[in-house]
Order: C-alpha cells, then sequence, then structure tokens
C-alpha cells in the first residue's frame, strides 16, 4: 500500500480531484430553478453528510473489532474515524443554516433530518469528549468502544423516534417523487465530489494511523529507556 | 438461579447502603423538585398552559434527577473500592449491571413519585383520571433512561469531570426516549385514546429492551481494569 500509493501521491490525488470538484460545483452544474446560485452549497452539504455517516459506521467497526481482537490498531481506527468524522459533521452542521436561510428564510427546524444530524453530531462530541476525559489512559480504548457502540444502536432507534416526531420537510431533495430529481449534470458534481471528499478522508484517515503508530512506538521507547536507565 | 442471587445481593446492598446513607434519593427528590419550583418563574404559566407544558416539564426534572442518581450510584462504588470488590467476586458482570440497573430504577421511580405528586399539587391538576396509562408509559420510558443511565454511569465514573461527562454521553443517545416519554404521557394527561400513543410506549419499551440486553453483554468491559 505504502509503496503502490505513498501518502504523497495521495495528497495529490486528493487536491487535485478536490480542484476539479470546485469546477464542476461553480461552472459545469447548471443553475437551480428556484434557489439560485446559493443552491450550489449543496455539493459539500450532501456529500459531508454522507461521509460523516460513514465515519460513524467506521466508528462501530472500530469498537467491535477492538472488544473482539485486543488490536491497537482496530481502536486507533475508530478514534480516526471519530475524529475526521466529527469535521465533516460540523461541516453539515455549518452548512446547512447558511443554505437555509436564503431558500426557506429560516436558520434551523427542528425537522427530522436536521435533529438526527444534530443528534449524531452530539454522539460525535461525546465520543471524543470521553476520550480525553478518562483518566486512566490504558481504560480509555474499552470506554470509548462501549459508547461507540451504543450510540452506533441508537441511531437508527433515533431515526425512528425523530421521523414520527416531526415529518414537515425533508423529502423533495433527491430521489423524492416524481419532477423532484436532479438534473444529470448534478449527479455528476455531487458524486464527484463525495469521491474527492472520501479521498480527504481516507488520506487524513491514513495520516492519522501513522502518527497513532508512532506516539505508542515513542511511548515504548521511552519506558524502555527508563527502564534501563533504572537498571 | 444464581445469577438472581447476584442480582438481589445487588439491589438489596444498595437499598441498604442508601437506607444509611439517604444521600442519592433526597438529591434526587429536591433536584426534580427544584425543577419543577422553578418552571414557575420561568414560565408563570396559566393553568391551560401548565397542562401542555407539563410532560416536557416532568421529563426534564426526570432527567436531571436521573443523572444525578447514576452519577453517585457509581462514584460511591468507586471512593469505597466496591468496584474492585464485586469484580473480584466469581460472578457474571452482566447479573451486576442487573442488579445496580433495578435498584436505581427503584430510586427513580420514587423521585418520579415525589415530583408528580408535587406537580400536581402545585399545578392544580389531577393524575387520577389517567394515572394507569401514565404511570405505564413512564415506566417503560424510566426503563430505557435508566438502563442506558447505569451503563453510562460506570462508564463516566472513570473520567475526571464526571458530573459533566454523564449527560454528556446520556442525553443524546436518551433522545428517542425523551421523545416517547413526553408525547406519551402527554396523550395519557389528555385522555387521549391509547391507540393515538401506544406507538411510542412499544418503542420506549423496545429500546429499553435493546438497551437492557446490550448493557448486559457489554457490561463486562466496563467493569474490568
Amino acid at each position: 500500500m505504502k509503496k503502490l500509493f505513498p501518502p504523497t501521491l495521495h495528497l495529490i490525488v486528493t487536491l487535485v480531484w478536490l480542484i476539479a470538484a470546485s469546477y464542476l460545483i461553480f461552472l459545469y452544474a447548471p443553475q437551480e430553478a428556484t434557489m439560485g446560485e446559493v443552491q450550489r452549497i449543496f455539493y459539500v452539504h450532501v456529500p459531508s453528510a454522507w461521509t460523516a455517516m460513514i465515519a460513524y459506521f467506521l466508528i462501530f467497526l472500530g469498537s467491535v473489532g477492538y472488544l473482539w481482537k485486543r488490536r491497537d490498531a482496530a481502536d486507533d481506527f475508530a478514534h480516526g474515524a471519530a475524529e475526521i468524522g466529527f469535521i465533516f459533521c460540523t461541516c453539515v452542521i455549518v452548512t446547512g443554516p447558511l443554505w437555509a436561510k436564503p431558500a426557506w428564510g429560516i436558520w434551523w427546524t427542528w425537522d427530522a433530518r436536521l435533529t438526527l444530524t444534530f443528534v449524531l453530531w452530539l454522539l460525535f462530541v461525546a465520543y471524543l469528549m470521553l476520550r480525553s476525559y478518562v483518566i486512566n489512559p490504558g481504560r480509555s480504548a474499552v470506554l470509548a468502544a462501549v459508547v461507540g457502540i451504543f450510540g452506533f444502536v441508537d441511531v437508527p432507534i433515533d431515526y425512528m423516534a425523530i421521523r414520527w416526531w416531526r415529518t414537515q420537510h425533508p423529502q423533495p431533495v433527491i430521489a423524492g417523487g416524481e419532477g423532484s430529481g436532479l438534473d444529470p449534470r448534478m449527479w455528476v458534481a455531487l458524486l464527484v465530489t463525495w469521491g474527492a471528499f472520501l479521498c480527504l478522508f481516507a488520506y487524513l484517515m491514513r495520516q492519522y494511523l501513522r502518527l497513532a503508530a508512532l506516539q505508542r512506538e515513542v511511548t515504548r521507547l521511552r519506558r524502555l529507556r527508563s527502564s534501563s536507565q533504572e537498571a | 438461579m444464581r445469577t438472581l442471587r447476584v442480582i438481589s445481593a445487588i439491589f438489596l446492598k444498595d437499598l441498604r447502603v442508601e437506607w444509611r446513607h439517604r444521600e442519592t434519593l433526597a438529591s434526587m427528590c429536591i433536584f426534580g423538585l427544584l425543577v419543577v419550583f422553578l418552571f414557575n418563574f420561568a414560565f408563570e404559566p396559566a393553568r391551560e398552559e401548565s397542562l401542555r407544558l407539563l410532560p416536557g416539564l416532568l421529563w426534564i426534572a426526570f432527567a436531571f434527577a436521573g443523572v444525578l442518581g447514576f452519577n453517585r450510584s457509581f462514584a460511591a462504588e468507586r471512593e469505597n473500592a466496591g468496584l474492585e470488590g464485586m469484580r473480584l467476586a466469581p460472578v457474571d458482570p452482566g447479573a451486576i449491571y442487573l442488579g445496580k440497573m433495578l435498584a436505581n430504577l427503584f430510586f427513580m421511580g420514587i423521585a418520579e413519585v415525589v415530583v408528580v405528586f408535587a406537580a400536581s399539587l402545585w399545578y392544580n391538576f389531577s393524575f387520577i383520571p389517567s394515572l394507569g396509562w401514565f404511570a405505564l408509559a413512564t415506566f417503560c420510558c424510566t426503563l430505557g433512561y435508566v438502563a442506558i443511565g447505569t451503563t453510562f454511569g460506570a462508564v463516566a465514573s472513570n473520567t475526571r469531570m464526571r458530573e459533566v461527562m454523564l449527560p454528556v454521553l446520556q442525553f443524546p443517545v436518551a433522545v428517542p426516549i425523551f421523545i416517547a416519554g413526553v408525547e406519551s404521557t402527554a396523550g395519557a394527561l389528555k385522555g387521549d385514546p391509547i391507540g393515538d400513543y401506544s406507538y411510542w410506549i412499544k418503542l420506549a419499551a423496545g429500546f429499553s429492551i435493546i438497551f437492557v440486553v446490550l448493557s448486559y453483554l457489554l457490561f463486562e468491559y466496563v467493569l474490568e481494569e
């Protein structure tokens, strides 16, 4: 992996892909009929949301993997997915109101999707806060794994509860009823941007895993040195 | 059989400790009452308004009182090295969870009765006509809330600033319980036919079952050192 596709090359690919996506977003995709230019925020908003959800699933996989096999790598995987996913989820929460104000005339409404995204964001915050507040660092991986699994199991129930509680706004956007479909060029811009985000996600994840492995190595060497000094 | 003995031993131990201290239950009840009391200044509700706001008020009071109780439940164990003792005992960790959970459920139930009684007194509202469905809805939602609260209480007892950490962990996961709790108790208080809100009670019951089972399975990892 490292030889075949070195991190530097990965970074370059990511940057080029992001630039290409910007071209598609601003110049290639047609203007939306009713909302006008502001609708272009959609190409950032929706792929960020999809990426954040994938990240949440990866936390779950890492957590289960860690409790099962007790490999540090699985824990790093979950932790990295949480940190990077949190950034994407924040992106969704920030771009949402920016788009909602001109499109709907309000910054925020407690409709199903918004509420669910907000809950997801809070779950990311809880997971990351827990990781940094555990007293004994050796315990943080196990506790975070338990919380990661709880949060993941909770999301579908949340979805159901919030759906029943509020079903006003969400349907029309992508796969709604007839006449609500996207222009093919919009699909291209959307999917290419999502691809770019996933590529960025993978790059950050690689760097995170490398960093975590290095940190562990440093801790190990320090301990070795101090024990040899004592002897 | 053995599991049942462990569960009842832990449950009775928590009750006995509480009987000698009277700390947890007293603070839960007082805190719940304070929320109901402050509500009056926050909204100055007229009678009709207070009926509309009452379910939300009750669930805010329950939520905060609960967090207080779950925190105490494991903080006390940690201070007195009670968890070490339990870990050393050759018993199923899931049974320890169930014992603690039942004790928390018991305390929560008493605190809820006190809060509901005070709310009905101060806001001149009788719960008697709708008591059956109201009690069922509250029980199902409380069970779910206590199920996750006991596990997260144990998790949070491992952290600095656990008083902050517990609600941060607990509230986002408990969102379905809050919604179901407010909607179903509101339905019961208004005297709606049960069919109009029974799906909320079912949702809460499903949530409770899922998280009791999940906690039972994962509690072993929370306890280990």
